[in-house]
């Protein structure tokens, strides 16, 4: 590209800034920011001025993002450990089972691939960091990350290790590759002593990385 | 109609094309099983290129990790599901 | 990438700074939005056509802001130059006032 040259000087002045996915929250007023970052205010303005986009659809896409949370995975998750029915419904197709809740999670089609004391389920995406934003919102750093979508493929339970979760090797660990049209959410298996526990109390120990696989549900007193 | 049906054997191509390919490298060459037939979807990789993809069927393969990877130090019953487009897939050796 | 050598995963929660839930909704417009202009496999195969080492230093939305940007240039919703001017305006102004 023709801006190469300014980029370049760019990078050797914020160094810092650069090769990590910037999870900080900067200080607008006195942080640095990088030649993308001046690219993306650009496009942003250069896209409004030929009327492609407007400030009111900035704004409610960014509210769309911010409405998104592990909350409503969680309340699925709750209710499938309480509603047998539901949880089959789910199995067939988790839009329509999310609709019931009345949540609106999109078109793109969710499987919903449950734990079970034989398998345990994660998910990657080693292309682009697919994700279920609808039930979970915006993905975590680290799922984006280059360690884990590299690792977690040909070595998942040394990566599940990292996040303090040790599978037995009696179980299979399954690791889904999600890089084409489907989206996944693992059911995590409902823990022992949860019997007398509300589905809203349910849902408050669905944790977001028990649904994508990394952890396991544990009980309110663990 | 989908060429292969849950339970069969299926090879995936030893291709490395030109372009957006979207096959996950690692499971080339490699024999799995059909987990589930999804689809049909249009074909993402013509559809990275802005043209419109030909429709059809996405399956999700089954692979055993100590397939894919020679060294994997997990327990042998791990396994991988990928999901692959028809055209990246040939029948695979009877087993 | 699967598969490739990586080190340990970082496991820090951190919310996203402003300018990279702009890209993610201006990428949510262009490819969802009532005047989308482009689909997640093009953003997707502007991901994978950096250069190795701009792939490598750059952050995961600074790879889709330079995507993005790649693919709308190719589509001739605006020429190089035309944002390479606009970012020049952009960057004066924050040298002047600061980034908003």
């Amino acid at each position: 590209m023709s801006h190469e040259d300014s980029h370049k000087d760019h990078a050797k002045e914020h160094q810092h800034s650069h090769g990590h996915p910037h999870p900080q929250q900067p200080d607008s007023e006195d942080e640095p920011y990088s030649h993308e970052q001046v690219m993306a205010t650009a496009l942003e303005e250069l896209l409004s001025d030929k009327g492609l986009i407007a400030a009111g659809d900035m704004s409610s896409a960014l509210d769309y993002w911010a409405s998104k949370t592990p909350a409503d995975g969680a309340r699925l998750v709750a209710r499938c450990w309480t509603d047998p029915a539901f949880a089959q419904r789910v199995g067939e197709n988790v839009n329509a089972a999310a609709a019931e809740l009345d949540m609106d999670i999109g078109t793109t089609p969710v499987v919903a691939i449950t734990n079970t004391p034989d398998l345990h389920n994660v998910l990657v995406c080693t292309l682009c960091s697919c994700y279920p934003i609808g039930l979970l919102g915006e993905s975590p750093g680290w799922y984006k990350s280059r360690a884990y979508r590299s690792r977690v493929v040909s070595e998942p339970r040394v990566v599940l290790a990292e996040f303090g979760t040790q599978i037995s090797d009696e179980t299979e660990v399954r690791v889904h590759d999600s890089t084409a049209d489907l989206r996944y959410i693992v059911i995590p298996m409902r823990p022992e002593g949860t019997e007398e526990l509300s589905e809203g109390e349910l849902a408050e120990i669905v944790t977001r990385d028990c649904m994508i696989g990394t952890a396991v549900a544990k009980g309110l007193e663990e | 109609m989908s060429r292969f049906k849950k339970g069969d054997t299926v090879h995936v191509r030893t291709d490395y094309p030109q372009g957006h390919a979207r096959a996950p490298y690692f499971t080339r060459g490699h024999q799995g099983h059909i987990e589930q037939i999804t689809g049909p979807y249009p074909n993402a990789e013509e559809l990275a290129y802005g043209r419109r993809g030909a429709q059809e069927p996405l399956y999700r393969v089954r692979f055993r990790q100590q397939a894919l990877w020679p060294s994997y130090q997990g327990s042998p019953h791990d396994t991988l599901v990928a999901d692959l487009y028809e055209h990246w897939l040939n029948p695979g050796d009877r087993s | 990438m699967g598969g490739l050598e990586a080190g340990p995963v970082d496991l820090t929660e951190a919310a996203y700074a402003p300018w990279q839930k702009r890209v993610k909704a201006l990428a949510l417009l262009l490819i969802r939005g009532d005047k989308a202009q482009m689909n997640v496999d093009e953003l997707r195969r502007g991901i994978e056509d950096l250069a190795p080492e701009d792939y490598e230093r750059l952050g995961y939305y600074e790879r889709w802001t330079r995507s993005i940007a790649d693919i709308l240039t190719e589509k001739g919703l605006f020429t190089a130059e035309e944002l390479t001017v606009k970012m020049a305006e952009v960057e004066k102004r924050w040298q002047e006032q600061g980034p908003k």
